[in-house]
């Protein structure tokens, strides 16, 4: 179904909440207004505050989000040509971030070295990692998404959970329940301070990496004939088979791509973090399909945006000092958001209107 | 696909030979303690599960059923299962121990002595309240994200399963109230029982399960909970409510036309599942006496799921099979697969750590292979594969 909530029928036979869509839409537009100036001025009276702590929080929130913006991708890249979303997708995260581990640190030692050294390592690494990712999606699309393509639409949706499960206790098979960990490796010493924190190479890589990254994808997927080809399978798919387009390729292609901005993300997360364990890809997942659908399922910036917005959240509900829920809470706000925005803007911040397909 | 069929039995002997055997089987469920206590050989004992396990096992098998409600009948795809689970473990802890000791003394049916501190309801009267609380928690959660499509509902019921434990775990300090006892949980929890004054009325009846030898009064209070369940499940699915699930599981917009109305509709089977995975909750919370946090994890929901997936999305009997055999298999089952594995082979394979990546694998050879599960629906079988048949026939026959 849609949502078709006010379709004459549902409207006249929905007892409870039974208000008409434009009383509805008001409410939620003055709710949502509400929300919105509560937290700016939550924000603005801990920035007040305490100004270099608020400082840290963001660059903080920064480096988080665009970790959940490089996953949050391969969600909406997969969601807006199939529908599906790929339970499956954080946990080749997980595999991203623990393959980081193996080619970068058990063989070739990065811990140990330093300058180009350990640059080349890195590099391998990254590369080693966003290969292994983007095959490791495309094969889960091939054995378990593409025969169900034309079943009803809750079939892949389990077998996507079904793949999650194989998937993350793979991880866990071969490389045990416990988190694998490794000291830092890039150089300790800070770029700039802020309130005698430090900003250091840690987080500075992450935007090197992530920010080229994005640009990258932007233009794979606006300028190149394999992103039209995408594009035009999301659009519709019978048109584009008509077109001349390998639909199959195609859709390959879109895994291919997210599988491996998960594996980026996954290496991004093993050099700041430092550590990871098979269920790694299960929260970061979830957040990552948050900012997704925060920034409007289908749409790539949209994902980016989000993915910040959420980092900006988890790290602003963690670390600011005054009359935050602290980190307890942030998988409950992050969650209740999603239902929020699901519930009263379901396209997004970014998002068209969705197709309503059933 | 092949299906099974039973060869040249027609259609009225087949259903009175498959009653037959739902009878065979309840009656040999029924007298299985007595069974297990004095026949069965050790051979067997250490396949089959003893009576505190077998209760487990049937325990699971109503929240298969209770979710074959919302996934089977109205084909809204809950992943957040577990929350019922939690209210009605919660209810049962806060209705049955010593959490609100600061109350005083309220005892109504308990089965501790008069004078115990805290509140301490009747264990039969407070599986009920559990259950009513969970259900009015469904509608709850159901009245905002009902109206959200198939995959979007999933994704957001996921999220209730993530943020009731958040809640259940934050929540010994809520404005200074101590209602949850945070990631500790509650423990000292009654058992069940019919009470002292029962007890004293007829001896037969136990005042307190726990003082049995044997789990088998709590096997015989879950083997009952699976009738109800199944009457229940068998009496709605036949009604106009039924139908009208039915009818929104197979095309939304088409029972909209019809006049079904679709919120009221999702709503009701969304809390009547809410209802009986309350009331297991409630149930194995008050055989185990504690519960805490870390028992309502995602892996719940999708262990239930299985079952109703493996069992046959929308088959009573089903749904029942596969919720007994997926439970025996992760409380006893996988056990005794490994120690028979590790004995023979000389192995120190831990095979029940590897569970999840057995179900997960489960999951999608279902899926490719059998989607309509081990008793299919006929309805569903119809839906599940014939459709995409032949639609596969006019993809292949489009240029690539």
């Amino acid at each position: 179904m849609g949502t078709n909530v006010g379709t004459a029928a549902a409207a006249r036979r929905r007892p409870i909440l039974a208000f008409s869509a434009r009383l509805r839409a008001r409410a939620a537009a003055i709710l949502g207004a509400l929300l919105l100036a509560i937290v700016v001025f939550w924000l603005v009276e801990n920035a007040v505050h305490d100004i270099r702590q608020f400082a840290l929080v963001s660059l903080n929130g920064v480096t988080n989000g665009s970790i959940y913006a490089l996953v949050a991708i391969g969600y909406t890249l997969v969601y807006g040509i199939l529908e599906l979303i790929n339970f499956a997708h954080g946990d080749v995260f997980s595999w991203g971030a623990m393959i980081t581990y193996s080619v970068g640190i058990s063989w070739l030692g990065a811990a140990g070295h330093s300058g180009l050294a350990l640059f080349g390592i890195l590099a391998a690494a990254l590369l080693c990692a966003a290969v292994f990712c983007a095959t490791l999606n495309m094969a889960v699309e091939r054995v378990a998404y593409r025969r169900l393509r034309n079943a009803p639409r809750l079939a892949p949706l389990i077998t996507a959970i079904g793949m999650s499960f194989v998937l993350s206790n793979a991880i866990a098979a071969v490389y045990g329940f416990n988190y694998v960990s490794t000291e830092p490796l890039l150089p300790r010493g800070a770029l700039f301070t802020i309130g005698g924190q430090a900003y250091g190479w840690d987080k500075l890589i992450v935007l090197l990496i992530t920010v080229p990254t994005l640009a990258g994808l932007v233009v794979v997927v606006k300028r190149t004939r394999w992103g039209k080809a995408m594009r035009a399978t999301a659009q519709n798919r019978d048109a584009a088979r008509l077109m001349g387009i390998d639909v199959d390729r195609a859709i390959s292609f879109a895994f291919g791509l997210g599988g491996a901005l998960a594996g980026i993300g996954g290496f991004v997360y093993l050099v700041y973090f430092t550590q990871g364990r098979f269920d790694l890809g299960f929260r970061i997942g979830l957040f990552a399909f948050t900012a997704a659908v925060l920034g409007g399922i289908g749409n790539i910036l949209g994902a980016a945006l989000g993915g910040y917005l959420i980092g900006f959240i988890e790290n602003y509900n963690s670390g600011l000092t005054w009359h935050a829920p602290g980190p307890s809470w942030t998988e409950s706000l992050v969650f209740i958001l999603l239902i929020l925005i699901l519930v009263f803007r379901p396209h997004g911040l970014l998002g068209e209107t969705l197709s309503t397909r059933s | 696909v092949n299906v099974v069929r039973l060869p040249s039995a027609s259609p009225a002997l087949r259903t009175r030979l498959s009653r037959l055997l739902i009878a065979l089987v309840f009656c040999a469920l029924a007298v299985y303690p007595w069974l297990y206590g004095k026949y069965l050989t050790t051979i067997l004992t250490q396949w089959l599960p003893d009576t505190s396990t077998a209760f487990v096992i049937l325990a699971f098998t109503v929240m298969g059923l209770g979710l074959n409600f919302v996934v089977g009948y109205a084909g809204l795809l809950d992943l957040g299962y577990v929350a019922f689970f939690a209210a009605g473990a919660y209810v049962a802890g806060w209705l049955a121990s010593e959490q609100f000791a600061n109350a005083g003394s309220v005892s109504f049916g308990g089965t501790v002595l008069p004078g115990t501190p805290g509140i301490h309801l009747s264990p039969w009267l407070v599986i009920l309240v559990a259950a009513v609380f969970s259900a009015i928690l469904g509608v709850l959660i159901g009245v905002p994200t009902l109206r959200l499509r198939g995959d979007y509902l999933a994704i957001v019921t996921l999220g209730f399963g993530e943020i009731i434990p958040q809640f259940v775990r934050n929540g010994d300090n809520l404005g200074g109230f101590n209602l949850t006892n945070g990631s500790f949980g509650l423990n000292g929890i009654d058992g069940m029982g019919f009470g002292n004054r029962v007890h004293h009325a007829i001896h037969t009846l136990p005042a307190n399960f726990l003082n049995e030898l044997d789990s088998r009064w709590y096997y015989w209070t879950a083997l009952a909970l699976v009738v109800v369940t199944i009457l229940c499940s068998i009496l709605l699915r036949d009604s106009r409510l039924g139908r009208a699930w039915i009818a929104i599981r197979e095309d939304e917009d088409a029972a909209a036309a019809m006049g079904v109305p679709l919120m009221r509709t999702k709503t009701l089977s969304y809390a009547i599942g809410a209802f009986f995975g309350g009331a297991a909750g409630a149930l194995i919370t008050l055989q185990a006496g504690a519960t805490s946090p870390d028992a309502f994890s995602l892996q719940v929901s999708i262990f239930v799921l299985c079952m109703v997936i493996l069992g046959g999305i929308g088959n009573v009997w089903g749904v029942t099979l596969g919720g007994i055999l997926l439970a025996y298999v992760n409380y006893k089952g996988l056990f005794a697969a490994g120690n028979t594995f590790n004995s023979t082979f000389g192995t120190n394979v831990d095979v029940p750590e590897y569970s999840y990546l057995i179900y997960g694998v489960a999951i999608v050879l279902f899926m490719l292979v059998r989607p309509e599960g081990l008793i299919p629906s006929a309805r569903r079988r119809a839906e599940l594969v014939d459709e995409p048949e032949e639609e596969n026939v006019a993809a292949e026959g489009a240029p690539a």
